[in-house]
């Protein structure tokens, strides 16, 4: 579909609308970073940017853009990593940062109401002043929680607690057509139709604007134990991810780690990690209310270890020696970036008997494929990141290695029963794979749906499928 | 090498709430732990007992309940621990506090060389070390960030003190105040903590001192006193500066200069 190209006339009309011109940003004001996100991988810069701050102009800029047939995409702190937030159309940026106010406490109802810009480090700060928990823990601490609600980001703590969609209570979407909704509410349950709420979780901002969103949150446990754990080699390490599964015990996370990404990290933060003797760990965290109680949950686990070969258990149980563990971990992502030319991932999910199968199987593509692969991840849910990484290639040599390192192990996870992506989404970069792995009659209720919320096709074309 | 480890046990988190009223810690519901500049000290001492052999001894001073913090040193890798304990050293002031250490450190067994923490996150005088050393008649150096060379007789040091780095070779017997990130602390081994789940505590009271004399521990030997402890107020000193790229970031080099911070 053709869409208006945006013009002066549009400018003029936008700025009625906000009124402000130090939140329009028009033609060379708009600086690079509204180009691409956070992996960098996909490149558009749109026509103008309008950081809006209330749903009302939301609203406004929305009826206006489906009125004039003109694009919108909407976008938080641009740290996805599949281009999602990229305006491929150009047209209208709709930048959410600057919504970021916490609105609403509610501790009768065990709720917290934010706009979507707010960060989720501040989001995680502000409930755990009020001795609240919100559980999805993404290592991107300076995402958007509209973000992360667009994506159905997981994190680290999803073995134990799930991930975003299962603390999304009620959202306030401003529709393609600039109609705002209300979807789902600060109920328990919900049995009223068609599960719309969940439906917006995870869509990429291809169905509507979300502008409110109401949280579930928890009490906030009073005590959390990790447990670092070296093995020989890495093999030993990963098998022993689903035998941990099968034990029962619910660790909050289980990620593996190894020496050489740890390097990366070491160097990255100009920190030393606490341990060297080992190549693979092994990475838990408890949680519980006191020391005594996740001491009790997690012998079960030391000891399964310690028979797969572990060198040792190492306990971490303060701040200071979390934050030695924890910050290496958060920055893998940085890390490794800064260690090539360039770099693509993979966000594969596999059922989590199968982690292992996953694991070697991208290690051995190392060789077939000719690049360096390097990986961490969610162990103990089956989310896996791996990283094809350029180096030296040139661009040609390069995209074609890296096609071929995509379609290796989108198969393998495919034929272990997995899925696409985990938790980073499709948005542009992950189309094709996501093409090749669903139904065609899957594909085209999403089509469906698509329509339905959007007949225009205006609201950030070209994305998931 | 034969050496000592001075830690203490403080409140778990940084986050202790001041008592608007009395102004006593509300300790009370709080977790404990390692002071966090002791397991600099006794990571460098578990160092230089890699490299050079010996006997890594904790030593520390409190209440009964103290006993875990030493334990936690076990499972960090320290061969024994001493808990001086007696309800006449209650209230000590960091004078009494490095008397009684001093006392207690006569009834083991020699030593070569005594590592501290460069303060306690609870108290943040940073005293107790150098007061230690001269109730002992020891040299000490403090704010230590780095070994430099180790021999039978001396060990040479780098000191960062506030206007310079110094180094200094000092002989054994001596006592070393380290700072932060020296080395980073090993964590605590669960395999190192089962074998030393029994592992006895020597407890040393009044009694087993050289001075007896009860006018010179606790309350009684200290000369100063806490007059009124006091959450600090809050700072929100800040500057807005207004300008384009190229002037902001000259005058913020410029304020980084000012401040030391290049």
């Amino acid at each position: 579909m053709a869409y208006k190209t945006f013009d002066e006339t549009d400018f003029k009309n936008i700025m009625a609308i906000i009124n402000d011109s130090a939140r329009v940003l028009y033609k060379d004001k708009i600086n690079a970073e509204y180009s691409h996100d956070e992996l960098g991988g996909t490149h558009s810069v749109p026509d103008i940017v309008v950081k809006a701050l209330c749903t009302d102009e939301v609203s406004k800029v929305m009826e206006y853009a489906y009125k004039s047939n003109i694009p919108v995409t909407p976008r938080g702190s641009g740290t996805g990593l599949v281009g999602a937030c990229v305006p491929i159309e150009k047209g209208i940026t709709l930048d959410l940062s600057l919504m970021n106010k916490f609105l609403e406490l509610d501790e009768d109802n065990l709720t917290v109401t934010v706009e979507p810009g707010v960060l989720l480090m501040d989001l995680a700060k502000y409930v755990e002043e009020h001795d609240f928990f919100y559980p999805p823990d993404p290592g991107e601490k300076t995402a958007t929680i509209g973000g992360n609600i667009s994506t159905n980001a997981g994190g680290m703590r999803a073995v134990k607690y799930g991930v975003t969609r299962d603390y999304v209570r009620a959202l306030e979407v401003v529709l393609p057509s600039g109609h705002v909704v209300n979807l789902g509410g600060k109920v328990v349950k919900n049995s009223s139709g068609y599960a719309m709420k969940d439906l917006m979780v995870g869509s990429e901002g291809t169905l509507g604007v979300i502008t409110k969103a109401t949280l579930k949150l928890l009490p906030l446990p009073k005590k959390t134990i990790s447990l670092l754990i070296p093995f020989s080699t890495f093999d030993k390490a990963i098998e022993t991810v689903p035998l941990i599964i099968k034990s029962k015990a619910i660790p909050t996370a289980v990620e593996f780690m190894q020496r050489e990404v740890i390097m990366d990290a070491e160097d990255y933060l100009g920190s030393n990690f606490p341990d060297n003797q080992s190549d693979a760990y092994l990475l838990l965290k408890f949680d519980g209310n006191s020391k005594e109680e996740i001491e009790d949950d997690y012998e079960k686990v030391a000891k399964i270890c310690l028979e797969q070969g572990a060198k040792d258990i190492l306990i971490s149980d303060t701040e200071e020696r979390d934050e030695a563990i924890w910050k290496t971990r958060g920055a893998f992502l940085e890390a490794i970036k800064s260690s090539t030319s360039d770099m693509d991932e993979v966000d594969v999910v596999v059922p989590r008997n199968k982690v292992n199968e996953m694991v070697t199987f991208s290690h051995t593509l190392k060789d077939t494929v000719g690049t360096r692969i390097k990986s961490f991840g969610h162990a103990g849910d089956g989310n896996l990141h791996i990283y094809v990484l350029k180096d030296n290639l040139t661009d040609d040599d390069w995209s074609k290695k890296l096609h071929d390192a995509m379609n290796e192990m989108y198969g393998k996870a495919k034929s272990l029963g997995g899925s696409v992506s985990g938790e980073h989404g499709i948005g542009y970069a992950k189309k094709e794979y996501l093409k090749n792995s669903l139904d065609p009659a899957v594909i085209e209720i999403m089509r469906g749906i698509k329509a339905a919320f959007d007949p225009k096709n205006i609201l950030n074309p070209r994305k998931i499928f | 090498m034969n050496i000592i480890v001075c830690i203490k046990q403080v409140p778990g988190t940084n986050k202790v709430e001041v008592d608007p009223v009395t102004g006593v810690l509300k300790r009370e519901k709080v977790d404990s732990k390692m002071n966090p500049y002791d397991l600099y000290a006794l990571e460098t001492a578990l160092r230089l007992k890699e490299a050079h052999g010996g006997v890594v001894k904790v030593i520390s001073m409190g209440p009964p309940q103290a006993k875990e913090v030493l334990k936690e040193a076990f499972s960090m890798g320290a061969d024994d621990g001493v808990l001086i304990s007696d309800r006449a050293f209650g209230g000590s002031d960091v004078l009494s506090t490095s008397y009684t250490l001093s006392q207690g450190i006569k009834k083991l067994d020699g030593f070569d060389l005594i590592l501290c923490g460069k303060q306690t996150t609870d108290g943040d005088t940073a005293q107790v070390g150098p007061e230690l050393s001269e109730f002992l008649k020891i040299p000490s150096v403090s704010n230590v960030t780095k070994l430099i060379e180790v021999t039978n007789e001396n060990i040479t040091v780098e000191m960062d003190m506030q206007n310079t780095v110094e180094i200094a070779k000092i002989n054994f017997p001596c006592l070393l105040c380290v700072d932060k990130d020296i080395f980073q602390p090993r964590l605590p081994s669960y395999l190192k903590k089962m074998a030393t789940k029994n592992k006895e505590i020597r407890v040393l009271s009044l009694n087993d001192f050289e001075d007896k004399n009860t006018d010179n521990y606790g309350l009684n030997g200290s000369p100063t006193q806490v007059q009124r402890i006091f959450p600090p107020e809050s700072n929100g000193d800040h500057e807005l500066w207004a300008g384009d790229g190229k002037s902001v970031t000259t005058k913020l080099y410029d304020k980084i200069k000012e401040l030391k911070f290049v």
